[in-house]
């Protein structure tokens, strides 16, 4: 967040902003209900949920594959869980409350061991 | 067309920390956008017309663009990405710059359909390279849901309600593809983010064609449709299936309908869904659907004929 907001005649001409891309500051992770949860064993890597994802919140390596979900500006919305095509899925949406405290191992085991 | 996997590992022209809500497919389209665009070889402006997606993604003192991007008024972001597309012009005529620039002007259905029509047709019509996307979510979101020209038939809004007089709005969508097309611009096409591939080789296409090409995107909107937010790009997928939105391109005037569904669902399965079209399905309301569903078939059924004919303008043609 910007510690204050700029006075008057600190303002740029025509209010550009010199920094591009700096939303990035502002977390959009925390208006989430419910949060998805990645299960890498049955992902095969389709980058469905990257190509879908609102947020730019799937995190992608420099090879191009999935290592996870950002969840500092995950917005909770569910659209990679609906377009995730693996029988079992490979991400599941669960409550937010749910996840409060645990690591993201423990919440993998507990969402998906009954799948096993 | 890259696998995704290669897309992926691109540099995000539009980053994380916009203020969308969650499920809103403005940024999904934008990033598929930007996944398309060969940013190696070419550097892309941005104009935005007021909407939903200017306000949410340039909330100052934020901006969610990596790229130089601009906002001037609602009406005018035809007008401004054709300004800055003739000085980059002059400059490059001038040798103030070598570099290679594609522009983008985006905008929403209310920016378009309604409010920006002029400028998006005066500017077709002096004939700047740029690409001009339409996010058509049916109706104003930005200021609570109220209707455009681009509201479909039968659809509720606050200033087309639904009740024991009125069935929502009593007119027909525009058909704003064939107004575009009037201007005998090189490329116009339609397109949906549930299709990405077909959205991505649209873009591709656009960006490497010397002249105005204009592109028509549908942008589910679950707030103002009223859906469940994980069904976004279901309900983008549902409106092409039922051919409530087909995608086709008109390449100087010849239609070619890129997907044809093998099984045309009706269109109850697009309206059902969402809580804007819920009077319809009210007794004594069939006859609202059976309508729908005849404008729908007669606007596919017109688009084939115009496939089969496969003609081209007779004015004007690239040298």
């Amino acid at each position: 967040m910007a510690e204050k907001l700029l006075n008057w005649d600190e303002v740029l001409i025509g209010g550009v902003i010199k920094d591009p891309g700096n939303s990035r500051e502002y977390e959009t992770g925390s208006w989430r209900v419910e949060r998805p949860v990645w299960n890498p064993d049955t992902c095969i890597q389709c980058m469905f949920c990257w190509v879908y994802c609102p947020d730019s919140a799937i995190t992608v390596d420099e090879n191009g594959k999935m290592t996870g979900i950002d969840y500092t500006y995950c917005k909770g919305c569910g659209i990679c869980v609906e377009q995730c095509p693996t029988k079992p899925k490979s991400l599941k949406m669960i409550l937010e409350a749910e996840a409060k405290g645990k690591t993201e191992e423990e919440l993998r085991k507990e969402v998906f061991s009954s799948e096993k | 067309m890259a696998l995704l996997n290669e897309l992926a590992k691109k540099k995000e022209g539009l980053v994380s920390g916009h203020r969308l809500c969650p499920g809103c497919t403005h940024s999904v389209i934008m990033r598929q956008v930007f996944a398309a665009a060969d940013t190696d070889k070419y550097d892309i402006v941005v104009a935005a017309a007021t909407g939903c997606f200017e306000v949410c993604s340039g909330l100052y003192p934020y901006t969610s663009w990596n790229v130089p991007w601009i906002h001037s008024a609602f009406e005018n972001a035809a007008s401004t990405i054709s300004g800055i597309e003739a000085m980059y012009r002059v400059w490059k005529r001038k040798g103030r710059t070598n570099k290679d620039i594609r522009f983008i002007a985006v905008a929403s259905d209310g920016g378009t359909y309604d409010i920006g029509l002029q400028a998006l047709s005066g500017a077709i019509e002096r004939g700047h390279q740029f690409l001009y996307i339409c996010n058509d979510n049916n109706a104003y979101q930005n200021t609570g849901n109220q209707r455009s020209s681009a509201t479909p038939f039968g659809g509720w809004t606050t200033t087309s309600p639904s009740g024991k007089v009125k069935f929502g709005k009593e007119q027909p969508k525009k058909d704003i593809m064939s107004i575009v097309e009037g201007h005998h611009l090189p490329y116009a096409a339609q397109a949906s983010p549930s299709n990405w591939r077909d959205l991505m080789n649209k873009v591709k296409k656009a960006l490497d064609i010397n002249g105005p090409t204009y592109l028509n995107v549908i942008e589910p909107c679950t707030t103002g449709w009223g859906f469940p937010p994980n069904m976004a790009i279901e309900i983008a997928q549902l409106a092409v299936d039922t051919c409530v939105w087909p995608l086709y391109e008109v390449i100087n005037g010849k239609v070619v309908i890129n997907y044809k569904p093998k099984k045309k669902l009706p269109v109850t399965e697009y309206l059902k869904p969402q809580k804007r079209f819920a009077h319809l399905f009210k007794k004594g309301n069939e006859y609202l659907i059976e309508e729908f569903q005849r404008q729908v078939d007669a606007h596919w059924e017109w688009l084939l004929k115009r496939e089969e004919c496969g003609i081209e303008y007779g004015v004007t043609k690239e040298e």
